[in-house]
């Protein structure tokens, strides 16, 4: 299966070699189909993928699309934007950037945020830095594909010293006239000295068509820069997500990320995250929901590599159908790293017999003078409190959605932007059993 | 903390208490395994053809199968063919009656061990099936446990005496070809303990067997079986300890424990066999398969370790809940020091409903050790009310060392109730300095905060392993902080 | 009983005490009073043979004897207690069983013969009375879940147990409402008598309107500046500290 796979994706770089990127950067995607051709596919055996099969993505046969607006509607979009928040929309469609749909926000002059391909035809140099550098490895066939076939993403710079108060928000859509899509975006983020910066990446497409997303980010934060990062993954029920975050980061930096598994019929997630220098920060928030037979799997990555790093992780799942979630989050905390404090929560409620959730939070650590923990738990709803609700007048369901709301929302509440806070709670009502009935508790 | 004082310097280089080795002739088979030696070691054990063609299957499984490589260990390739695969006393060849036949040479070796053989009968009720390498050369208080209908005899005693009781239950917890080390020990086991408690029996002793690794290059392959029937309770205490080698050793055991309705089985290791020395030469790997099947409702399985010897410990006894309301516990103290590595945990599979495990995991690392924890937690379909409980903890002593936790949790029920909990830390300077402001000096006061640390897991021991548990945990760690 | 002349000692290469000199006798209360940062909990912690603290000069002598040189737990069975500030908990370690093992070192050290576990919980329920402590606080791990007045309570315990020749109470005040302020006032004016002397490290003078101090020393930027009586803290407490620093500087 994984052989008759790869020789798919070799005949559709063929196809793609007309495009007027493809010869940019030829000892990567060299090097790329060359892992893709020796290593195949993950199968199960590989510890990384035990719980998830990727199957269902390797025998289907995903193409390329165009990137022309018209492939979707304009007012999907507008749902995806948030309506009174200034933002600077950058709006990629079946992973080509879309001119028309994108929306310049308030930003400073000396600020980054275009598509990577229009950089890349003016000044090749800032994206090759990364391109060609460090948390450039292949960890499997998914990061070759996305070199493979690079094409297009955003590029953000934001310069030392620069605050950019609008959030960036980088929106990923795909057709949804069009069965068999497949993209595979990619993301250069970099915060300099002192930055400040709001990005937002979303990933979404057609509800009822069967599209494939391979998307990779690389963010590097530089001396005290402050980064908060969002990824909404909302992509239809029917789509595929493959998600992969590098995350590097420098002196006293700190970023706050928050990811959001909403969507897919199998969907990864993985963020990779190297604290670097002494001081630096990262605050990881995460929650998946899962419904009907979606499976949605979450792998993060932290590695203290020096003192006085600090990263707190806290990941919720709501589990209902016969959905199956993965959680696995890993610390490492290396021998130089004193000092360290790593803490890591996993909770996860299963809210129907045939739902099913492994989760796997893991610390190696080889530094002594260091504070770390992790906790996991797996349970259902409490029924002391659902008693007392009902006991309050709540009907049964209604106490439940409340509950699983509740549950929800002990990661949503972190999120610092208002109008996203907003949205998410009234997705994550969405995807709640008797959304009309909770509803009313949310005004 | 302090510069090392001299005394400190002297205990960090106390050398292994149990160290030496016994002068005494062997019958050694040539190193190598083939089907020969396999059909050799049955022949001379005297033992049906069916058990031969056991052996024989599950040595055809072991050698298609790769050597598992996961484990967060790192040693040499071994060398299954440099490994002689069968070992006796000479002096037992005809099995000795009782203890006035025993080779007064073993005799010896075990007053250095502090196991007076002599004053067992008169302690505490404790019996004692000593295994001198393979063969089993002495037991006590059989009459005792005759009366009560409780068999507790050698493997080999039990493959000649009680056939029929073996091949039911040998393999039905741990088949022969389960893991690797498990496929090799079901090829060349010499010998281990069976034990069968009948029903409604609460057998009137502590039973225990002392291993010991002798003879050099023989690498050691028990088998032990426990059977509770219906209603019956047992506790089993399993101590071990080793003289001093320069080669690594090999010990691959497999334990097998079926508790049927409503019966207890309780098995308490200590374990503190060589563990190289402190350049890391040396030292037993200790690759093992404990496994025990609450095959019964309501019927209970805990597992107690001391784990502070080995070079390298690969092991997780664990607990299959297919009875309802059954109950798996795993109580854990692994310690390592110098270059000792140990990667171990349990395994807690929910089958039956209403059934709970209790997992506390205790890790204490020193020197350039590397400890880990690896559990599952799986909760099956059928598997209404699980509940699983876990603490596992890691102690830092020194800072060229590693503590990892690799917990598997799988929840396929959505009444289950899972909880997870760890934590890393070291002893705090703060913790010390309190101590020594009252008068407890440094070496005491780190043997205080270990012993706190571990006292969730001391305290499910029975009493006179408690004692001598603690004094391992304070041998092994010895020098560790200076 | 003690003498300290011109110590100086530095935390992490930064100067706290410049050059301070006390002494105490046996039988005399003194209270060492001044604002944050001015190396009170340094004093309390050098004189108990913490680590970390760079002794660059100057002389610490108990009982005659050089003490630079002491461990810790040498210093504790000599007689020297430090009921800390802030009383570290110490998960699985038994506070009864601490307490055992810290009298018997302190015994035997002083060349007395062990206190068997029936003698030993005699003297622990008499002692227990003075601060009022709650007998299943024993029994817990020590200070793990106790009350901020509850760990404290149980330094004066512990201090009542081990009748310590030099006690330095750093700042017990702290943190305790009157009550518990009172109890753990009168457990230690219990434990005055002749032969034993008392350090108070206070940031307030509240804790002396209970515990009636021999003298009062105020300490600003690592020196002691003033010393005086009982009124010198009332003093303080209606002028406050710059007053006296004021008057320091100009002197």
């Amino acid at each position: 299966m994984s052989e008759a796979a790869v020789s798919h994706y070799l005949t559709e770089f063929d196809r793609f070699k007309n495009n007027r990127l493809s010869d940019w950067l030829p000892k990567q995607r060299a090097d790329a189909l060359e892992y893709l051709q020796s290593n195949g596919f993950p199968t199960r055996k590989r510890e990384k993928w035990k719980y998830t099969d990727v199957s269902p993505i390797t025998r289907r046969k995903f193409t390329l699309g165009p990137a022309t607006p018209e492939a979707v509607d304009g007012g999907f979009i507008d749902t995806l934007r948030f309506s009174g928040l200034d933002c600077h929309d950058l709006v990629f469609i079946n992973g080509g950037f879309s001119e028309n749909l994108s929306r310049a926000g308030n930003l400073p002059d000396e600020v980054t945020a275009r598509s990577l391909a229009s950089v890349k035809s003016e000044n090749p140099a800032l994206p090759e830095r990364f391109l060609t550098g460090p948390g450039e490895e292949i960890d499997h066939a998914f990061t070759a594909l996305n070199i493979v076939f690079l094409n297009d993403g955003a590029l953000i710079h934001i310069p030392d010293g620069t605050q950019v108060p609008a959030p960036i928000h980088v929106i990923y859509a795909t057709d949804k006239n069009t069965e068999s899509i497949m993209s595979h975006p990619r993301n250069l983020i970099v915060l300099g000295r002192q930055a400040r910066a709001t990005i937002i990446e979303t990933y979404a497409g057609g509800e009822d068509t069967e599209y494939f997303t391979n998307s990779r980010t690389q963010i590097l934060c530089q001396d005290s820069a402050q980064l908060d990062y969002y990824k909404i993954q909302q992509e239809g029920h029917r789509a595929f997500h493959i998600g992969n975050t590098k995350i590097r980061q420098q002196r006293n930096s700190r970023i706050d990320c928050h990811s959001l598994s909403l969507g897919g019929s199998l969907a990864r997630s993985d963020i990779d995250v190297e604290l670097d220098e002494p001081g630096a920060e990262i605050n990881l928030n995460g929650l998946y929901l899962a419904n009907n037979r979606q499976h949605i799997d979450n792998h993060t990555l932290i590695e203290h590599k020096q003192p006085h790093t600090v990263s707190n992780e806290h990941y919720r799942g709501v589990m209902g159908g016969r959905a199956r979630a993965v959680f696995n989050g890993k610390v490492i905390v290396h021998e130089q790293a004193q000092k360290t404090q790593a803490h890591q929560s996993n909770a996860n409620l299963l809210l129907s017999g045939n739902a099913e959730v492994d989760t796997k939070p893991e610390l190696e650590i080889y530094a002594d003078d260091v504070k770390c923990s992790h906790g996991a738990t797996v349970g259902r709803l409490d029924e002391n409190m659902l008693f007392y609700l009902r006991t309050r007048a709540l009907d049964k369901d209604t106490a439940k959605s409340l509950l699983i709301y509740a549950f929800a929302d002990e990661v949503i509440r972190n999120i610092k932007l208002p109008e996203l806070r907003k949205r998410l709670e009234y997705n994550v009502v969405g995807e709640l059993p008797d959304t009309d009935l909770i509803k009313g508790f949310m005004k | 903390m302090t510069d090392q004082t001299p005394e400190v310097e002297e205990l960090v280089h106390k050398e292994y208490k149990h160290g030496f080795v016994t002068e005494i002739d062997t019958d050694t088979v040539a190193p190598g395994l083939n089907e020969a030696v396999i059909e050799l070691i049955s022949t001379k054990k005297d033992e049906p053809d069916w058990l031969l063609e056991w052996r024989l299957q599950a040595y055809r499984r072991w050698i298609k199968m790769p050597e598992p490589d996961w484990a967060h260990v790192h040693y040499p390739a071994i060398d299954y063919q440099a490994i002689s695969y069968y070992s006796a006393p000479k002096s037992g060849a005809d099995g000795p009656k009782s203890l006035d036949e025993v080779d007064p040479k073993l005799l010896e070796t075990y007053e250095k061990l502090g196991i007076p053989l002599h004053e067992q009968k008169m302690l505490a009720g404790v019996a004692v099936d000593a295994v001198f390498d393979s063969v089993s050369v002495a037991t006590t208080f059989k009459e005792k446990l005759a009366d009560a209908g409780v068999i507790f005899c050698s493997f080999s005693e039990a493959v000649q005496n009680h056939p029929e009781l073996v091949r039911q239950y040998l393999g039905s917890v741990v088949p022969a070809a389960d893991n690797y080390y498990a496929a090799l020990n079901s090829a060349v086991f010499t010998d281990g303990s069976f034990c069968f408690i009948p029903k409604n029996t609460r057998c009137p002793l502590e039973l225990s067997t002392y291993f010991r690794i002798n003879a050099a290059n023989t690498g050691q392959f028990e088998r032990t079986l426990i059977v509770a029937e219906e209603g019956s309770h047992v506790s089993y205490l399993e101590g071990c300890t080793a003289p001093m080698r320069d080669e690594n050793q090999l010990h691959a055991a497999v334990v097998e424990l079926v508790a049927l309705d409503g019966a207890e089985i309780k098995y308490s290791t200590v374990q503190n066999w060589y563990p190289g020395d402190e350049n890391g030469v040396g030292g037993i790997y200790n690759f093992v398969t404990k496994r025990g099947d609450c095959r019964g409702a309501d019927s209970k399985i805990s597992w107690t370790q001391i784990e502070t010897g080995s070079a390298i410990t690969w092991k997780y006894p664990s607990c299959v809940l297919r009875g309802d309301n059954s109950i798996g516990e795993f109580y854990s103290v692994a310690v390592t020091n110098n270059y000792q590595q140990a990667d171990t945990g349990t395994k807690m599979i929910h089958l039956g409903k209403n059934t709970r495990s209790t997992i506390i995991s205790k890790g204490i690392s020193a020197g350039r050790a590397q400890n880990a924890y690896r559990g599952l937690v799986n909760i099956g379909k059928r598997a209404d009310n699980a509940r699983n409980y876990t603490q596992c903890d890691s102690l830092l002593m020194g800072d060229t060392c590693g503590a990892h936790t690799f917990p598997y949790i799988e929840t396929k029920n959505a009444t289950a109730v899972v909880e997870h909990e760890a934590t890393t830390s070291r002893i705090s300077d703060d913790q010390l300095f309190y101590c020594r402001q009252r008068g407890i000096d440094e070496e005491d006061a780190i043997n205080m905060i270990v012993n706190g640390f571990c006292k969730e897991v001391f305290k499910e021991l029975p009493m006179e392993f408690a004692v001598e548990a603690q004094k391992l945990l304070n041998l092994t760690l010895e020098g560790a902080v200076g | 009983m003690l003498t300290i002349e011109n110590l100086q000692v530095s935390v992490e290469k930064k100067q706290i005490l410049k050059g301070l000199s006390l002494a105490v006798q046996a039988g005399e209360v003194h209270a060492i009073m001044g604002p944050n940062g001015s190396g009170k909990s340094t004093l309390a912690n050098v004189l108990a043979g913490r680590e970390g603290y760079e002794v660059t000069s100057g002389i610490i002598k108990y009982d005659d004897q050089d003490i630079f040189d002491l461990a810790p737990e040498e210093r504790a069975r000599k007689g020297i207690f430090l009921a800390f500030q802030y009383p570290v908990e110490i998960p699985g370690v038994n506070n009864i069983y601490l307490l055992k093992a810290a009298v018997n070192a302190v015994r035997v050290h002083r060349g007395e013969p062990e206190l068997d576990a029936v003698d030993f919980l005699k003297i622990v329920r008499e002692k227990m009375q003075l601060v009022k402590m709650d007998e299943s606080l024993l029994n817990r791990s020590v200070n793990e879940g106790f009350s901020g007045g509850e760990k404290k309570r149980n330094e004066i315990f512990q201090m009542a147990v081990l009748e310590p020749r030099l006690a330095i109470l750093d700042e017990t005040d702290s943190g305790l409402d009157i009550d518990a302020l009172k109890i753990v006032a009168e457990g230690v004016n219990t434990l005055r008598n002749e032969n034993r002397a008392i350090v108070l490290v206070t940031h307030y003078q509240r804790l002396l309107e209970y515990i009636v101090p021999d003298q009062v020393h105020v300490l600003s930027d690592g020196r002691i500046i003033k010393s005086g009586d009982r009124g010198l803290a009332i003093e303080l407490e209606e002028k406050g500290y710059d007053w006296i620093k004021q008057e320091a500087r100009a002197a």
